[in-house]
């Protein structure tokens, strides 16, 4: 390891004295550089890895791994690794997946059932760093009959468990036998994907270079690089330097290259919704008329135009408009309605005090609502509550603070929250409404106990019947509209800047994370740039 | 500080002396006692190393930050507690802080400086990758200070009051009071958005396909250009002082009466005598020339340790966290130990105790 580097630092010692000198003549015009059909594309937040297994791209579009299953543009699944979507057994408890022919990975050996069992048994395995295994709970087995079927043994029917099945497939034989939470294999993976990995430099970019032999057809471009650039500011500076084919901006920034020649602005619906979290433990949040009067007092219109500059959409639900899930009679009025939250407060006995707050048996309507310090997007919401909760006498106390000085507060102080992923409404409810997961870290943090809703939430994932599962989340939604253990705000738009002379770009519902993937270029293999 | 002046041993130069063999006798014997002071400092070094890297695990100790929670980022929200519980076993982080110190320092004298859980790689190679980087900005942007500084303040020195020393004088106030994530996102907006001449940050073209040196070089002009600025206020003025100072001692003023060049004059004797606590300066002036290198990555996008430390603070990844303080501990201590050498070297009254 000493040599390369040295020879890189020396070089590098080279290229400074070169720079000192004030070689500034060599300066070459920006963008078009490099080999022709390479597409540049830039994002803030950078995978710690590239492994499946550890995190990496688990709900598919990972750009360098398939799973048995994708999304297409309607986030519909359609089979993948798998030659059809897999099937499920009457009682619900095991799932078949039979592979496609043809599929390799990028070092030329074939993708077989082998891998597929390789790739869930390491996510099981206690002594690897995978925080997937809470989401696949409900998996008892993995075994592999034959060397393309795949059968996984569930420990209870559940529902939404092909949605599981997006996750990458890695080749057991780069893996086998070593310690995979430091495996090479994490920063220099080998996948079946469009795009096998060329190179990545941590904190700079990763280069990808197209799969010539991919089963899905040869990528329409010959590779994609994704430039890791934290700060907003230093991002939309370089995209207006013409470095990028397509980069995410906050939406204000974005706003900048509203009509500039050669860029597009795309908005892009998403299930990341914004909203606050009321605890039933504390004396004021815990009263359920303050939680409706608070419901119906904050002015999401005003948060979407002001806070996010027009790119979100009001939020009643944690379910989000583009699921076939999603309740329509939960959706109330955009703007605040002082008049209703003053009735209901009145009508529970909350009466203004001389100082305009309302109290009831000597107790003032006041609390505090904690948001992470460095998410200013949160703190602008909370403030935005702050102030429509003002109006009809409710005083809210609003705390920047870090994690760790949230977590142990969270059973008695409101908190801002944000998640949200469109796939299934099981994955977005099940654990934060559920009275069995209450007080238990991030899950139920407020101890939002229903009956109604846990038994609702049990149907939504016992039952594989669309119309049942259907109705227990209707029944659900409605549930938490009136109990309002939570108020939701907003669902965000992510936005991004992309050069018009690139086609092919087709926006579809994103979840709250999207780095290299399940952003904008979920298809970026099917790109191409005019030049 | 080592070095003394006795002042016994202060010599009047004697200018009519033949040159070179009795200079170099000199020089020689001023470095004499250099190997002791380089061994003894080595031993001072090794309690501060240690007290420093105990100090780091005590904090990681106290912070209240769960690192698997760090580690799961978003996913902390549907990761149960078990299966944070689980990764903290992996990794040991529950154990008794001796137990976690003693481990990390047996692994640290096999040559193993632990494992990242922020970066999720060993702390060897995070270093490999990164500080190479930050060394070639700071070594850069600090060779380029102090031939600007030395340059400028002396000439300004020379014409105290006049048009130069004022406009610099305004100028490096005006620089000292600009943060340095302004003067790059200035410098970015300025040369490479509204001129186009320089890249506007990476380390390479986005479509490079290796690091190619003067690639590298055209993108290191503005990080390195913008560095040197934001600190150069301190080192011109000083500079520009310290030459206006001696440009009054005795000696100066004899070479000036004995007909001696303006140019031999100013650099030849003036600044000579100011360039000794120039030198202590820029000894305790480095750390914050690395402090100021973080920020600059940071705007330029440059794969060095700025951002890693940062993510290792927030993540309290305490092996990272503790190898940068190392790294950083034993560049400044190398730094002074350099300055006192350097100070031994250049003034005949300076001798290294032994």
């Amino acid at each position: 390891m000493g040599r390369p580097v040295s020879i890189r630092v020396t070089a590098a010692a080279v290229a400074g004295v070169l720079a000192l000198a004030g070689c500034s003549s060599s300066a070459t015009p920006q963008g078009g550089g490099g080999r022709a059909g390479t597409l540049v594309v830039a994002t803030a937040v950078e995978p710690d890895t590239l492994n499946p297994i550890l995190n990496y791209g688990v709900d598919g579009a990972s750009l360098i791994f398939d799973g048995l299953v994708s999304r297409d543009a309607r986030n519909e699944l359609v089979p993948a690794l798998a030659r059809e979507v897999p099937t499920v057994s009457a009682d619900g408890k095991k799932v078949t997946a039979r592979l496609r022919d043809g599929a390799l990975f990028h070092d030329g050996s074939p993708v077989t059932a082998q891998d597929v069992v390789f790739t869930y048994r390491a996510v099981l395995d206690p002594k690897i760093d995978s925080t997937l295994r809470s989401d696949l709970d409900m998996l008892a087995s993995v075994d592999a009959p034959d060397a393309t079927t795949v059968v996984f043994t569930l420990k209870y029917a559940y529902a939404p468990f092909l949605q599981r099945l997006a996750l990458g497939i890695v080749p057991a034989k780069a893996l086998a036998g070593q310690d995979i939470n430091k495996a090479e294999f994490n920063r220099r993976p080998v996948g079946s994907g469009p795009y096998r990995v060329t190179s990545w430099t941590p904190g700079d970019r990763l280069v990808l270079a197209a799969n010539e032999t991919y089963w899905g057809g040869k990528p329409a471009n010959a590779g994609v690089v994704v430039a890791f650039v934290a700060d907003d500011n230093v991002r939309a500076q370089r995209a207006r330097a013409g470095e990028f084919d397509a980069a995410e901006l906050a939406p204000k920034l974005a706003a900048g290259f509203d009509g500039l020649a050669g860029y597009r602005v795309h908005q892009v619906s998403t299930a990341d919704y914004r909203g606050v979290m009321l605890p039933m433990g504390n004396p004021v949040t815990g009263d359920p008329a303050v939680r409706r009067a608070l419901n119906v007092a904050v002015d999401r219109a005003a948060m979407v135009a002001g806070v996010l500059g027009g790119a979100g959409e009001p939020a009643f639900g944690p379910v989000p408009p583009s699921s076939a899930f999603a309740e329509p009679s939960i959706v109330g009025k955009a703007g605040a309605d002082v008049a209703a939250a003053a009735g209901l407060l009145d009508a529970a006995g909350w009466r203004p005090g001389p100082d305009g707050i309302r109290a009831k048996n000597g107790r003032q309507a006041a609390f505090a609502l904690m948001y992470p310090a460095g998410d200013s997007l949160r703190k602008e919401l909370a403030l935005a509550v702050t102030a429509d909760a003002k109006k009809v006498g409710i005083r809210i106390t609003p705390e920047g603070l870090t994690w760790d000085a949230i977590t142990p507060r969270m059973g008695r102080d409101a908190l801002a929250m944000g998640y949200g992923t469109p796939y299934d409404p099981d994955f977005i409810t099940y654990k934060l409404f559920n009275s069995a997961f209450a007080a238990q870290g991030f899950f139920n943090p407020g101890s939002y106990r229903s009956a109604v809703a846990d038994k609702a939430l049990n149907d939504g994932r016992d039952n594989a019947d669309p119309a049942t599962r259907t109705a227990a989340y209707a029944t659900f939604q409605k549930q938490i509209a009136a109990d309002v253990p939570w108020i939701f705000l907003t669902y965000l738009r992510h936005t991004y800047v992309v050069r018009d002379t690139v086609t092919g770009v087709t926006p579809r519902v994103e979840p709250h994370e999207h780095d290299v993937a399940n952003s904008l270029w979920w298809n970026i293999h099917t790109w191409t740039r005019k030049s | 500080m080592t070095a003394t002046t006795p002042d016994g041993d202060a010599r009047p130069a004697t200018p009519d002396a033949p040159a070179s063999p009795p200079r170099a006798r000199r020089r020689s014997r001023r470095l004499a006692g250099a190997g002791a002071v380089v061994r003894r400092r080595l031993l001072v070094a090794v309690p501060v190393l240690a007290a420093t890297s105990l100090g780091m695990f005590a904090l990681g100790a106290a912070s209240p930050i769960d690192p698997a929670q760090q580690y799961a980022g978003a996913a902390a929200f549907t990761t149960s507690e078990e299966n944070l519980a689980q990764i903290r076993a992996n990794w040991g982080v529950d154990d008794p802080l001796p137990v976690q110190y003693a481990r990390w320092v047996g692994n640290l004298l096999r040559g193993d400086l632990g494992w990242s859980t922020s970066r999720h790689e060993p702390v060897t190679s995070v270093l490999a990758a990164r500080a190479g980087w930050t060394l070639l900005l700071v070594g850069a942007a600090l060779a380029l200070v102090l031939l600007a500084s030395l340059l400028l303040g002396t000439l300004a020195a020379y014409r105290r009051g006049g048009w130069f020393d004022r406009a610099l004088r305004a100028g490096a106030y005006a620089v000292q009071s600009m943060p340095v994530f302004w003067l790059g996102l200035a410098a970015i907006a300025l040369f490479a958005l509204t001129l186009g001449w320089l890249p506007a940050g990476g380390l390479t073209d986005v479509t490079a396909t290796g690091t190619d040196p003067v690639d590298v070089a055209r993108h290191l002009i503005l990080p390195v250009g913008v560095l040197a600025v934001s600190q150069a206020p301190w080192f011109v003025l000083f500079i520009r002082d310290a030459v206006a100072d001696s440009l009054r001692d005795d000696h100066v003023l004899a070479a000036r009466a004995r007909g001696l060049p303006g140019r031999t004059v100013l650099f030849g004797h003036a600044l000579r005598t100011a360039l000794l606590p120039f030198l202590t300066l820029v000894g305790t002036h480095l750390p914050e020339l690395v402090g100021g290198a973080l920020l600059v990555e940071t705007v330029f996008s440059l794969p060095g340790l700025g951002a890693v430390t940062v993510q290792a603070a927030l993540g309290a990844d305490f092996p990272l966290l503790a190898a940068t303080t190392l790294v950083t501990t034993v560049v400044v201590l190398a730094a002074n130990l350099a300055t006192d050498l350097a100070y031994a070297a250049a003034d005949p009254r300076v001798r290294l105790d032994d």
